[in-house]
């Protein structure tokens, strides 16, 4: 072998694995996202906000004047697929920033690869073990399951219920909600008196109801669960006429989830969301309501899609870092991750973000609204 | 009592889809001897095409017809394109060539409709029907007399119709198939066409009760695949009855024992059947033909 | 067979040389992780090779052993205080007697049902991975302690990066590996492997005990799936139970029959293609899906021995 050919081999070897990487200087954010896989549901309207942010700044100017450029990989849901792209964000496309993990699991998995690399990364993951114990480039928009499961346990104990039945999803969002609730339950005075689950693809969920509903005492039901088996759930209940209160998680908290369930059968059914969900609802002085309205109907005339929750926490991830990038006015991975640490007021669709070295999500349970589905429509209780 | 009633009821159901799927298992396989991992996906095709065709403005019938014959030409496509230039290769080929095509039919359907979740309406309403206590949903029914329909139509089919056996004598000796004058070619274009259109109008009756989105198929074809071999591969009865053992059973366990390891349940039932009975319960007659 | 016995040097001395000098090409540290993860697939499809390729049996439940190897590295250094180079050795043998176990009733099946058994022994395998929570962490995973190689060999002077590590790691196993893959085609066993996979009925005529060879086949393919989860595991610090998941058994075979699975050599050319390829795919965006089915296809159809033999019998036609 000469040397040309080895320099041709060592070219076409590169050009084969880093195919997908530009070469011009802009502003390089990564983003690895499960755009297909069991996390589709969450991960695609992910994946379209950021395009669609992306677009719209540049188309503004971009930051600081600089164009942002997104390097975006599909990690199919697989948190071995998700390290590799985490890899390679930072050793072959040189990011300053990473918006991602969809799942906890993807999260979890990616984490190490950032923290050695001293890259900032945004997850857009519920579980609380991405930020509690807090690590130095390690931060997250969504609410935490542990919140959500507060949040619900308020509402129950302000309604009188101190003994529920609970059926989860046996998916990554279901369990690790399900393990977060069983952790603060006892803080609300609350029992769990039956506690089911159900795989993802399950069709039907009328055994498990039916014990529940066979449970002396049971005075409500929640279900931690995204996808199709609230629905499923949903519509299974009213079949059997359980006739109790039933909470979902803000796993459902779309337009798309009514539908889905039926108006009737979703009909009375609660569940924590955010000003998202209720846009047109909020009133005119809420400092939410303009960031959610413009969000809404920017994502909606993009895609011809309903908005839902999870492309919030993409669009509050890229504010959150736009805005580190402006006041750190350079693109050094540290300094703008000193700037997200510093962001202060931020108003994002899931809540108003002050975060701290101590707290790397920096929102509070305000954030989080308690909504009534009736008529087939969203209702503010409170 | 009515507990017990529920269970059972809800296991039906979902024996009943898991039957539907089987059914259109058998088809291919009395044919040609390959088990198609893309049947989940004509399951899911069945259902999306219906729900853009009635998003679209169509009646719900005509746009389940649409559905229907549309998956029956993807499915012919299939056999021409990929499963006929395949045709002596060894088992684990034939498996992933069908499980490619399953990877490839649902990223094309991701790209062709979209990656959220749909259903259209019930065909007769959702006001459930109570029976000693315990309901169904009228939906159910229409799964469960679809799951018996098909399974009559095929045993007649496969007994009683002069095609239906050539079929089976095409699966039996292709060679010697050809030389009494069967159309073997034909017959494979049939086969696939039929079992094409059996798991989409599985999937146009379970939509409204299972939902459908791009990715559901692998989930169908799985428990598909594991209720036909639990009544013995290539069987109508066997798919039949395997479909619906596995349904109660799932539902059983999901009510008696754990919700948890009810799938665990119907994969432990899968290893105790083959191990006490190799070619499943109703298998000895079509696999003796090797 | 195109590896025939005299070219077992062959082969593991391109394999050495392959692994030694393509780090000079590497543009960036992220292809040192890229070929580790070939290398720990290629080990995986190796084992795959000798129950698939050499035995002519088939499993679509070996990530289930991948699953147990990779759990034993996150859970015995926890709950028994074992270093994780031994816990690895653990999996390994609890796998080993698991394949035992499960393999003499399942072996007895044919075709697709022993694939559905083997299916049915994955499933059950990654459920519970993923249900038993309070111990494997469920769905979302958990952590896996440091090996601690890495800072072992910095104190003797040989300073490596996280990426260059497990490269050199995980390639000298792939080496071992394949050796030893490679030494039992000649041997006794492998004999009489090749022969039950001709037939089954020849082979009991001339007095093969073909049920305790297939077993045989079958345990140590366990363990090459063991150790390759072991070595993912540690590599990743972090392991869900995807990696015992049905989509992962599919993949390690698809590997070994893309590349041919009549050879070690093939095996891991197919591992390497299956590994790279959605890297490589990424170009297509939302076109990577159906790319991957495709290629999946295309490949089994016109080259269904796979892509090795069939590119070596085109080099050899024309070299005639």
């Amino acid at each position: 072998m000469n040397f040309n050919r080895n320099t041709a081999l060592a070219s076409s070897l590169a050009l084969v694995l880093g195919f997908a990487t530009p070469v011009f200087a802009d502003i390089k954010i990564g983003s690895t996202i499960s755009e297909t896989g069991p996390a589709s549901f969450l991960g695609d309207p992910e994946a379209k906000t950021l395009k669609m942010l992306v677009e719209e700044i540049n188309a503004a100017g971009g930051v600081n004047g600089e164009k942002i450029n997104l390097i975006l990989y599909d990690d199919g849901g697989d948190p071995n697929k998700a390290r590799t792209f985490a890899t390679r964000l930072v050793e072959d496309d040189k990011v300053v920033a990473v918006i991602g993990g969809t799942t906890t699991g993807t999260s979890m998995a990616i984490i190490p690869v950032f923290e050695d690399a001293e890259i900032p990364f945004i997850s857009l993951a519920g579980a609380i073990e991405i930020i509690d114990p807090v690590r130095p480039h390690t931060f997250k928009t969504p609410h935490t399951d542990r919140m959500a499961c507060a949040k619900i346990f308020e509402d129950m104990k302000k309604n009188g219920i101190t003994k529920i039945g609970m059926i989860s999803g046996s998916d990554g969002f279901g369990a690790s909600m399900h393990k977060q609730c069983l952790q603060i339950i006892g803080e609300y005075g609350i029992q769990v008196l039956a506690d089911e689950t159900y795989s993802p693809a399950d069709a039907d969920m009328t055994p498990q109801l039916t014990n529940i509903k066979s449970k002396a005492g049971v005075q409500a039901v929640l279900n931690p669960g995204f996808g199709q088996g609230p629905a499923i759930v949903t519509r299974n209940y009213a079949q059997l006429a359980l006739g109790l209160p039933l909470y979902q998680s803000h796993g459902v908290a779309s337009d798309g989830f009514i539908e889905l369930a039926g108006a009737k059968a979703a009909e009375g059914v609660r569940l924590p969301g955010t000003a998202l969900l209720v846009a047109s609802l909020l009133p005119e002085n809420d400092p939410q309501r303009s960031v959610v309205v413009a969000y809404k109907a920017a994502y909606e005339k993009a895609t011809g899609k309903p908005v839902s929750t999870f492309g919030g926490y993409a669009h509050d991830a890229l504010r959150i870092l736009v805005d580190a990038i402006k006041r750190a006015g350079s693109t050094e991975p540290s300094a703008i991750r000193d700037a997200i640490e510093g962001t202060h007021g931020l108003v994002g669709t899931t809540g108003t973000v002050t975060m701290s070295a101590k707290d790397h999500l920096g929102l509070d349970l305000s954030a989080f609204r308690m909504l009534r589905i009736e008529n087939g429509g969203w209702k503010i209780v409170e | 009592m009515p507990e017990f009633l529920q269970f059972l009821l809800s296991g039906i159901t979902v024996g009943a889809v898991y039957a539907l799927v089987a059914l259109g298992f058998t088809i291919i396989y009395n044919a040609s001897g390959v088990v198609n991992f893309a049947q989940g996906e004509f399951v899911m095709l069945g259902g999306m095409i219906t729900v853009f065709t009635y998003a679209a403005g169509l009646p719900l019938p005509l746009a389940a017809l649409i559905a229907i014959l549309a998956t029956a030409a993807i499915g012919v496509a299939l056999n021409t394109l990929a499963i006929a230039p395949a045709r002596g290769a060894p088992v684990v080929s034939l498996i992933i060539i069908t499980i490619g095509a399953s990877i490839l039919i649902r990223g094309a359907t991701q790209l062709v409709f979209d990656k959220q979740l749909h259903r259209f309406p019930a065909f007769s309403g959702d006001t459930p029907i109570a029976i000693g206590g315990a309901t169904i949903l009228p939906q159910s029914l229409w799964v469960i007399s679809g799951a018996f329909a098909i399974f009559l139509l095929l045993w007649l089919f496969f007994t009683r119709t002069l095609i239906g056996r050539a079929v089976l004598a095409t699966a039996n000796n292709r060679v010697a198939a050809q030389l009494v004058g069967i159309n073997t070619n034909f017959v494979m274009t049939l086969s696939f066409a039929m079992s094409a259109a059996i798991g989409a109008l599985a999937g146009v009756l379970v939509t409204p009760i299972t939902l459908t989105s791009y990715n559901i198929g692998l989930a169908f074809a799985l428990k598909g695949f594991a209720a036909a071999m639990i009544g013995g591969m290539g069987n109508p009865k066997g798919a039949l009855v395997g479909g619906l053992l596995l349904g109660i059973l799932e539902a059983m366990t999901a009510g008696y024992i754990s919700s948890q390891y009810k799938d665990a349940t119907a994969f432990i039932v899968i290893l105790v059947v083959l191990f006490a009975m190799p070619q499943g319960l109703f298998g000895s007659k079509s696999t003796d033909r090797v | 067979m195109i590896m025939r016995p005299s070219n077992k040097v062959v082969t593991l001395v391109i394999l050495a040389a392959i692994i030694l000098i393509a780090p000079i090409f590497f543009p960036s540290s992220y292809y040192f992780r890229v070929g580790s993860l070939i290398f720990v697939n290629g080990l995986a499809v190796t084992g795959l090779v000798i129950l698939l390729g050499y035995a002519g049996q088939i499993s679509l439940g070996h990530a289930g052993f991948v699953g147990i190897g990779a759990y034993a590295c996150a859970l015995a250094p926890v709950h028994l205080g074992l270093h994780p180079a031994l816990a690895a050795i653990l999996g390994a043998f609890l796998s080993a007697v698991i394949a035992f176990l499960v393999g003499r009733p399942i072996l007895r099946l044919k075709g697709y049902y022993l694939a559905v058994a083997s299916l049915g022994f994955g499933i059950l395998v990654s459920m519970v991975l993923s249900n038993e929570a309070q111990l494997t962490g469920g769905p979302d995973g958990m952590p896996v302690p440091e090996l601690g190689l890495r800072a072992g060999l910095k104190t003797i002077g040989i300073d490596l990066s996280n990426t260059e590590f497990w490269y050199a790691l995980s390639g000298l196993v792939l080496v071992v590996g394949a050796w030893l893959a490679l030494n039992l085609y000649d041997s006794s066993t492998g004999r009489a492997l090749r022969a039950l996979h001709g037939s089954e009925v020849a082979a009991r005529t001339v007095g093969i005990d073909v049920a305790h060879y297939k077993l045989q086949a079958f345990i140590i393919s366990a363990v090459y799936a063991s150790v390759s989860g072991s070595l993912l595991a540690l590599q990743n610090k972090f392991v869900t139970p995807d990696i015992a998941g049905f989509l992962h058994s599919i993949e390690m075979v698809t590997m070994a029959v893309l590349g041919g699975a009549g050879s070690v050599f093939g095996a891991i050319l197919g591992g390497a293609i299956l590994t790279t390829l959605p890297q490589v795919l990424t170009v297509f965006q939302e076109y990577e899906q159906l790319m991957l089915g495709l290629i999946m296809m295309l490949v089994m159809i016109f080259m269904r021995e796979g892509l090795l033999p069939a590119i070596a019998r085109r080099l050899r036609g024309r070299g005639e």
